[in-house]
């Protein structure tokens, strides 16, 4: 090394090299595990490379998906949303039972049953904020307290544990449009969720990475005190999470309303496990201040790949649940390495 | 360490920055802090000294706006006041660095510099931090500082502990603190970093700002400071100017006078 390069930089700082600063994305860990599910079901699955099974694979990732960035972004802030599942439930029922029972036209109810989710969403947000107890007891009673509700208002309500069929009132080809469509391209039939998911992701990384909540999301994860200390509004942008968790439930409820006409009022429980797998998957850290929407992507597509890949290599789908418990330990210790290699260079 | 020419006189007919009076605080049935006065002037080091458990913690956070207080006073500029948020204190030029969450580990430098007050740009759902601008300043900032930053997107986590409270303290400079408060900034610190960390406090005063310096370390605070205040199980043992205490009487006050005469001999070999 020459005396003039060695004024110009410390001696002991090597140069990263650009893999070095790859190695530094948090979805980096996530891609290399969808690229290797992705190969590995060509391999196994001899339709799985077929224009259908990719509109398949796409579909079964986006609805996982539109879940999954809103709760990616709530844990890069730091929290955890149980209630998350059954709030898409909650957010059809409302939608659905409304237009029903006030004979209205169905955007009336998909109207009301947004602003009903997101009360939801801000009411655990307040309980967390207020209380400072730990989001998973706060999301938890939540979480019970919406299956209790689906349930037992939708029986009061109708008689039964589903919801009256809405497929003939006014409104409803035009909001199924919206929410549930099919948009063929060269033949094959790729659902409007695709779409909703992707703009999700765009305008939660647009969020993340170059406004100032992203800034302050990633600051009330990654140490709450400094940031509230530096003046970081932390209640509102705990709240605001809270509320796009929310957002994408609506979303999701209505998809689930308009692709049949009926909801059935006892489902979502366990997805929003699902959701924060994805989340993590992605390389979301579980304890706050680190990830990425576009991981959270990542992460629902290798849910959608290995859980359809599985139907089109024949195996018995029961193995599904193994498979997600192995990739979730698999991409943990990934990232986990990834980040201390990363970090260690620096 | 020298006082700048242009420094005017201490004390006398100068408005404090900050002044405290028979300040006190409690915690439920615990008093944390009883009548405790001091002053903070433009341009000044005042030095809070105790041991731990002293009150300093409480003392910082009534003047940061995290606490308030129960009885005394707080006036800032001469004008009585109250702080209800670390934002009204931020926005009165009261800015805080605290010895271990200054700064958020997992986030680049610049978004670390410039976290509560990002500088925007565009209009409507286009409106955005203005990144670009945030990187050069950063960069800037913290060379005026000494500090040469290979990356600004580095983890902040990544930098030394001395390093951080740098960046901490160039931050308060750069968004205008009129008053800068820095708790147990050399506490975690080896002697060179601690040097450096002293050397930033000492430009900060230059610049004009009013520093309050809270530490155990009398060595450090007679480095820099101007006035001491000494701080004992939540009440004020002593106030001095630097003219009226010399570097010895401090230690001695500050390790506890008698006690550690005590201690010398207990601890004798028999």
């Amino acid at each position: 090394m020459s005396a003039t390069r060695a004024r110009d930089a410390d001696e002991r700082i090597l140069q990263a090299s650009p893999l070095r600063k790859l190695m530094g994305r948090p979805e980096l860990g996530s891609v290399v595990g969808a690229i290797a599910v992705f190969v590995f079901f060509v391999f196994f699955a001899d339709s799985f490379l077929r224009a259908s099974s990719l509109s398949t694979v796409l579909y079964a990732a986006s609805t996982i998906g539109i879940m999954a960035v809103p709760v990616a972004l709530l844990m890069i802030g730091g929290e955890f949303d149980l209630s998350a599942g059954v709030m898409v439930t909650s957010s059809a029922l409302v939608s659905s039972m409304f237009s029903y029972q006030a004979t209205a036209n169905v955007w009336v109810g998909v109207g009301v049953s947004l602003l009903v989710t997101l009360a939801i969403g801000a009411f655990n947000g307040f309980m967390l904020t207020r209380t400072k107890l730990p989001s998973f007891i706060i999301t938890l009673g939540t979480f019970l307290m919406l299956t209790g509700l689906n349930l037992g208002f939708t029986k009061l309500v109708g008689g039964t544990v589903s919801t009256k069929s809405i497929a003939d009132m006014e409104g409803f080809p035009s909001a199924r449009d919206v929410f549930a469509s099919t948009i063929t391209v060269g033949g094959v039939g790729f659902k409007v969720t695709i779409l909703w998911w992707l703009a999700l992701v765009a305008v939660a990384s647009w969020i993340l990475l170059r406004t100032r909540a992203g800034n302050w999301i990633l600051a009330v994860g990654g140490n709450k005190d400094a940031a509230r200390a530096v003046g970081v509004p932390v209640t509102r942008t705990k709240i605001g999470l809270y509320m796009g968790v929310a957002l994408g439930a609506w979303i999701s409820g209505q998809h689930l309303l308009f692709s049949y006409d009926v909801v059935q009022s006892g489902e979502g429980v366990g997805n929003e496990l699902i959701y924060i797998i994805a989340a993590v998957i992605g390389g979301c850290l579980i304890t706050g201040g680190y990830g990425s929407a576009v991981g959270s992507a990542v992460g629902a597509l290798i849910f959608g790949m290995t859980s359809k890949g599985i139907v089109f290599a024949e195996w018995n789908p029961d193995w599904f649940k193994f498979f997600l418990g192995a990739m979730l330990l698999l991409a943990t210790l990934l990232n986990a390495w990834v980040r201390k290699r990363a970090e260690a260079t620096k | 360490m020298t006082q700048p020419e242009n420094a005017a006189p201490r004390g006398g007919s100068r408005t404090p920055l900050v002044e405290l009076s028979g300040v006190s605080k409690n915690y439920g049935n615990v008093r944390a802090l009883e009548g405790v006065s001091l002053e903070v002037y433009a341009g000044d080091v005042t030095c809070v000294l105790g041991d731990n458990g002293a009150g300093k913690s409480t003392l910082i956070k009534i003047i940061a706006g995290l606490h308030q207080h129960d009885g005394g006073t707080l006036a800032l500029g001469g004008e009585e006041t109250r702080l209800s948020s670390p934002r009204e204190a931020l926005d009165r030029g009261i800015a805080t660095v605290y010895q271990d969450l200054a700064v958020v580990p997992l986030m680049p430098v610049w978004r670390n510099f410039f976290l509560g007050s990002e500088p925007r740009k565009g209009r409507g759902p286009f409106r955005r931090m203005d990144v670009e601008h945030m990187r050069r300043t950063t960069h800037a900032e913290l060379l005026r500082m000494g500090i040469d930053l290979r990356d600004v997107d580095q983890p902040i986590g990544t930098l030394s502990g001395g390093e951080r409270q740098c960046v901490a303290i160039a931050r308060a400079v750069h968004f205008g603190a009129k008053v800068l408060v820095l708790d147990e900034p050399t506490a975690a610190l080896g002697v060179k970093q601690s040097g450096v960390v002293l050397k930033y406090v000492a430009a900060a005063r230059d610049q004009g700002l009013g520093v309050v310096l809270i530490t155990h370390n009398p060595h450090h605070a007679y480095l820099v400071g101007d006035r001491f205040v000494l701080l004992k199980r939540g009440t004020m043992t002593g106030a001095y100017t630097r003219e009226g205490i010399t570097l010895d009487e401090l230690t001695g006050q500050m390790a506890g006078g008698n006690e550690l005469d005590d201690l010398r001999h207990e601890l004798r070999r028999r």
